[in-house]
């Protein structure tokens, strides 16, 4: 049986054309980025994963805005907003406003601390801190454990234009997901030629796109749905009882246990975004400190449109938008693409799913490199051979975000996507222990470093625990001759981001109780570290580091280095045919 | 007012021309500007996590209920203290004769 409500006919040839238009132009753009700004070599890691550091306020703007929105806002937020509403998908709108005040703090410290030293990761940092291999390797397989389903959620937002389109859908399996893999594979071809630099140009079109899309869809909204009528909408499903006779969703936060998960899903977020490899790779490929505060001061537009596409999911609820994909399933995560596809034309609907997949592309790019720059860094070289020339580095650093890209491929192919926004949430979880590391270690070096592994991994693995222990239902809805029949299929773990904090009945995001228990440990044992006197470790760092605004001398090295390589081996010229 | 100053490192790179800049301690904000510019980047944070506050449907707004378009408002708000917090630390940090 194909989908007998997926949008008209199976395959929809003009999306679909547009589509590929778009996807060809990005990729040949790709491959140009490789010559923008020229660098003499791309084989070291402050040109192929940094982009030279050379990014001025408009470049940042777009590549850190191409890194936050992601299609965890395309289609992981209107998806929760669609489903449960308000304190499951809304909350990204407060998290994504709270991140700015954070960032003009931290970040600059982070950044001229980077430059001094010549870091190129937070665990780096760390590193150089504290004087602990252990804490920078925990630090940096954090970041690579936590990148991996915010990739796969980068993947399951682009299954879904797919999806929608009409390719994929019934048949084999390597049919139905072939068009993932050859998007997949392009995406990672190109990055591995042009580095950071690919990512960053393509953010110009994506952004365009983006913001054509949003524009047209929200006029859309208020125009022929109208907002009252959409909000009306949404509060009727949410007030809806369940068979189970709890409530369909949250309209607005309405209890203690609402705000406090509401609260602490957006300020956990709003912590958590910025200790990202790939925030802070955005970060320090800018060209000077300055570069960051002004952005904090700019970005926060990128919320505007985070808000107004979260809104897209009640406008599919007020426009019975269906939500079954083409293999028959209710997939809440088609709402947008589905929506797109019902109410533009197709031409249109084409310039949509190129928006979003391509929203997808650029920060699984982003992504991919940032944990591919902290293998290398932090474990290859720091671990097996400390002595890799930075031509080693880019070789490995290429190799490793094929690794990691692929690696992702096969969590999305394999794990349950019924709830994509929590492959974020649970990244937070992860990722925020690397928080008091990482943040305090930019103001104090109070902390013990022994004090912070033992905080990080009881926390890392309490939050791990608490979060595969959400046992939900697994509900399935099948569309069988136009009816929805509900299929049990038993129960499955890491059903929500939020639980009870220990020994009381306030419902918390999980990273935020985790962080709290990483806190209290890591405060109890350093007191004690620190009257046994344990050796403290050497910091490397000096006051006036977190200060600076100057080049490092290692990059003016590495610099040279390539200069004269360059010299030595001139490029050749351009195929003069 | 002591600024230790350091030797600006010396690069003859031409990509790096508007980074070479020095590499001195600034001197510290002035205590009002500290204060002024916490109270603007606490403010939003205050304001968003206490969700009891504007957890209503009134009064409505074009159709948005209360708790909608109070968080969007918030948004404009607080790039605009973000705005007004970067330029009184880039001032404060230029009048600073630290450079």
């Amino acid at each position: 049986m194909m989908a007998p409500q997926a949008a008209g006919p199976a395959v929809n040839g003009v999306s679909l054309g547009v589509l590929i238009f778009f996807f060809v132009v990005v990729t040949a753009g790709g491959f140009i980025a490789a010559r923008w700004k020229r660098p003499e070599s791309m084989n070291s890691l402050e040109e192929w994963g940094l982009g030279g550091r050379g990014f001025g306020t408009m470049t940042t703007w777009f590549l850190l805005g191409g890194d936050l929105y992601t299609a965890y806002t395309f289609v992981a937020v209107p998806a929760a907003m669609y489903a449960t509403g308000a304190v499951a998908g809304w909350f990204a709108v407060p998290y994504t406003i709270l991140v700015y005040p954070l960032i003009f703090v931290f970040m600059p410290r982070m950044w001229s601390v980077a430059h001094a030293k010549g870091y190129v990761t937070p665990a780096d940092f760390v590193k150089g801190r504290y004087g602990s291999r252990g804490l920078s390797l925990a630090v940096a397989l954090t970041g690579i454990l936590a990148t991996m389903p915010y990739i796969a959620l980068q993947l399951v937002g682009i299954q879904a234009v797919i999806d929608t389109i009409g390719l994929g859908g019934s048949g084999n399996w390597f049919v139905k997901d072939l068009p993932l893999i050859i998007a997949f594979a392009v995406l990672a071809a190109y990055t591995y030629s042009s580095g950071l630099r690919a990512p960053a140009l393509i953010a110009f079109v994506k952004d365009t796109l983006v913001y054509i899309v949003i524009v047209t869809a929200i006029i859309y909204v208020g125009w022929k749905i109208g907002f009252g009528p959409t909000f009306h909408a949404a509060e009727t499903k949410m007030n809806t009882k369940t068979k189970a006779g709890t409530l369909t969703g949250s309209f607005i936060p309405a209890n203690a246990n609402q705000y406090w998960a509401y609260a602490t899903l957006a300020f956990g977020s709003a912590m958590a975004l910025f200790m990202y490899p790939h925030a802070m790779t955005a970060t320090l490929s800018s060209k000077s400190r300055n570069v960051i505060r002004r952005n904090a001061a700019i970005l926060p537009t990128y919320s505007l449109m985070l808000a107004l596409l979260a809104l897209l999911g009640f406008a599919a609820i007020a426009k019975k938008t269906s939500i079954f994909g083409a293999d028959g399933y209710a997939n809440t995560q088609l709402a947008v693409p589905h929506f797109f596809a019902q109410v533009f034309p197709s031409w249109f609907a084409g310039v949509a799913f190129a928006a979003i997949a391509i929203g997808a592309l650029v920060p699984a790019a982003i992504m991919s490199i940032a944990a591919a720059n902290l293998f290398t860094r932090n474990i290859y070289r720091d671990f097996f051979r400390p002595n890799a020339t930075p031509h080693e580095e880019a070789r490995v650093s290429k190799i490793a975000s094929l690794v990691v890209k692929f690696g992702a491929l096969i969590f999305v192919l394999s794990m349950d996507k019924q709830n994509a926004i929590n492959f974020q949430l649970l990244g937070g979880v992860w990722i925020l222990q690397t928080f008091l590391a990482i943040v305090a270690g930019l103001y104090t070096r109070w902390f013990h470093r022994w004090a912070l592994l033992i905080g990080w991994a009881v926390a890392m693995v309490w939050g791990t625990v608490t979060a595969y222990n959400q046992k939900v239902p697994n509900l399935k809805t099948k569309l069988v001759d136009g009816k929805p029949v509900v299929e049990n299929h038993g129960q499955r773990h890491f059903g929500s981001s939020v639980a009870n904090f220990p020994f009381t009945h306030v419902t918390l995001y999980i990273a935020i109780s985790a962080l709290f228990l990483n806190i209290v440990i890591a405060v109890l044992l350093t007191v004690v570290l620190r009257a046994i006197k344990a050796p403290a470790g050497t910091d490397e760092t000096e006051p006036d580091d977190y200060y600076s605004d100057s080049v490092s001398p290692d990059v003016v090295r590495a610099e040279q280095a390539s200069a004269e390589a360059a010299a030595v081996n001139p490029t050749p010229p351009r195929h003069a045919t | 007012m002591s600024i230790r100053r350091i030797p600006t490192v010396s690069c003859t790179i031409a990509s790096y021309s508007e980074a070479q800049l020095s590499n001195s301690r600034p001197a510290p904000l002035p205590m009002w500007v500290r204060i002024v510019v916490a109270a603007l980047l606490i403010m939003p944070i205050v304001a968003l996590v206490a969700v009891p506050t504007y957890s209503n449907a009134s009064p409505h707004l074009w159709g948005f209920p209360f708790f909608y378009w109070y968080s969007l408002l918030w948004m404009f708000i607080e790039t605009a203290m973000v705005s007004t917090a970067y330029v009184l630390v880039t001032r404060a940090r230029r009048n600073g004769g630290s450079r």
